[in-house]
């Protein structure tokens, strides 16, 4: 129950990794060598195309590595004498490339609007901490699903506020892309914004398309300013053709293109999976955060002797689950993080329920005060 | 103090969790939602043992670890007794005795004048 699998596409079948073992086949395990060398194939510029299609923007480019997206391109979009505004609780990828970058970095309580206002008010109307001139560019980074706590940004509010005061806005849809939305398509899908509002749209292969890698997505100008510019882009090597090929595959079946309604019942599975683990979790009597629909659902345990004990419980009963303490999350705040996948079914989902209900009881871990139904 | 009144009440009403570490002062931890069948007061007291592990957080120290915390625990509670036992009764003597010394106090100082 802990696997970043949300659609379910790092299945083993050998049927559906035909195509990839094509592609190796044919162009070799790894490539060798940079994008900007003799490592562009085909299959990359294809992908980026799809994946443009896919999110509704001009243009978009690929990674081999997600983390190395964050931390290597955030460089190459702020310099000295900017400003990034950053969340509370962004993920270290992020940070890395913020202090990499050279920018002044202000950090803004998790999700609050208050707290994101009151800093770009001020950041406007001081400018430059010495010299009080304007800043050069201010950014705005958040994420679409913060993996640690399954709490999804508010994003309607942070464009509205990103407009009034001629900010730009870098989303991490790491573990939101592919996840939420009727279609899949991320958190702009979930609240009814167009993609073209978001600056710069980043997000990983490795969560819901069971592969390896990075894209950052936008305006066609941005992406060619990166194609050149971005260290990741130029010196480091490109995404080997069976991966490039295993996101092809997953992106056309969310998409629909491949012919079948497999992509949309993935979607839908775990839209529901979302909701019935959470809806049960609650009933029990857990302290669960997290908005309803993020398909990452944290369960407090608070005690760092009943994170080990959990683990250890929930594998005796033959349930792997990811237990976080201490420096992931506040050390008072240990918590068990399940992630749903399209691939669990109801049974699996009632198997762990009731498991979870034994261990809550052996642990006493069901801290909610709330009044339950029962 | 009310708190924990109300919180005994409320056990009746709806059976709530066990031993939140903020709430653990107010009761024992119940065994939550029934559920728990315990055969015998044995696995009882071995399961309350459990949450005392789990709530110090010395659940996941080596058996020896475990055995010297309890040790020097059981001590500092067994001198904790000993000196409640013999001193306490004492004290509360000597301070009804400073606020109100009439009460079994010092002989009047008239017959010390007379003699």
């Amino acid at each position: 129950m802990g696997s970043y699998n949300y659609l379910g596409f790092a299945e083993n079948n050998a049927d559906f990794l035909k195509t990839v073992a094509d592609k190796v086949q044919r162009y070799g395990a790894g490539v060798c060598s940079t994008r900007q060398e003799i490592g562009n194939l085909n299959i990359h510029q294809e992908l980026e195309q799809l994946v443009a299609h896919f999110l509704g923007v001009e243009s978009s480019m690929i990674f081999g590595m997600g983390f190395a997206t964050n931390s290597m391109n955030i460089p190459a979009l702020v310099g000295k004498g900017s400003l990034i505004v950053s969340d509370e609780l962004n993920h270290t990828s992020l940070i890395l490339g913020a202090r990499l970058s050279g920018a002044t970095i202000r950090v803004f309580k998790h999700n609050n609007m208050h707290s994101l206002e009151k800093l770009l008010r001020e950041a406007v109307c001081s400018g430059q901490p010495r010299t009080r001139r304007p800043w050069k560019k201010i950014l705005i980074m958040v994420e679409g699903i913060y993996s640690m706590e399954g709490s999804v940004v508010r994003l309607p509010e942070i464009i509205a506020l990103k407009k009034k005061y001629k900010a730009y806005l870098y989303l991490d849809e790491a573990h939101s892309i592919g996840a939420v939305g009727p279609s899949g398509r991320g958190v702009t899908e979930l609240f009814n914004v167009s993609p073209a509002d978001v600056d710069v749209m980043m997000g990983t292969f490795t969560k819901s398309f069971g592969a390896a890698g990075g894209y950052i997505a936008g305006k066609k100008d941005l992406v060619d300013y990166l194609r050149s510019h971005s260290h990741s882009a130029v010196y480091a090597s490109a995404m080997s053709p069976a991966i490039t090929e295993q996101v092809t595959r997953a992106m056309k079946c969310i998409m629909g293109q491949d012919g079948s309604m497999e992509g949309i019942r993935r979607i839908r599975q775990l839209a529901e999976n979302t909701k019935y683990f959470r809806a049960k979790l609650k009933d029990m009597g857990f302290i669960i955060y997290g908005d309803d629909d993020s398909p990452v659902v944290p369960v407090l345990l608070y005690m760092p002797g009943k994170v080990v004990a959990f683990a250890r419980e929930m594998l005796e009963r033959r349930i792997g689950v990811v237990v976080v303490g201490f420096p992931a999350t506040p050390i008072t705040e240990a918590r068990a993080r399940f992630c749903l996948s399209a691939s669990h079914t109801r049974e699996i989902l009632d198997q762990v329920l009731h498991h979870m209900n034994e261990v809550g009881d052996l642990l006493c871990l069901k801290f909610s005060r709330r009044k339950r139904s029962s | 103090m009310y708190e924990g009144c109300t919180y005994i009440y409320e056990r009746e009403r709806r059976k709530p969790e066990g031993s939140h570490w903020l709430r653990l002062h107010f009761c024992l931890p119940s065994p939550p939602a029934g559920r728990m069948n315990f055969k015998n007061m044995r696995e009882y007291l071995a399961w309350l043992y459990y949450q005392y592990l789990l709530i110090t957080g010395i659940y996941v120290l080596e058996p020896w670890e475990k055995s010297i915390f309890n040790s020097v625990l059981f001590s500092a509670i067994a001198m904790v007794v000993y000196t409640s036992y013999v001193f306490v009764p004492i004290h509360v003597h000597l301070a009804l005795e400073f606020f109100f010394e009439n009460f079994g106090g010092q002989p009047e100082s008239t017959m010390a004048l007379m003699s």
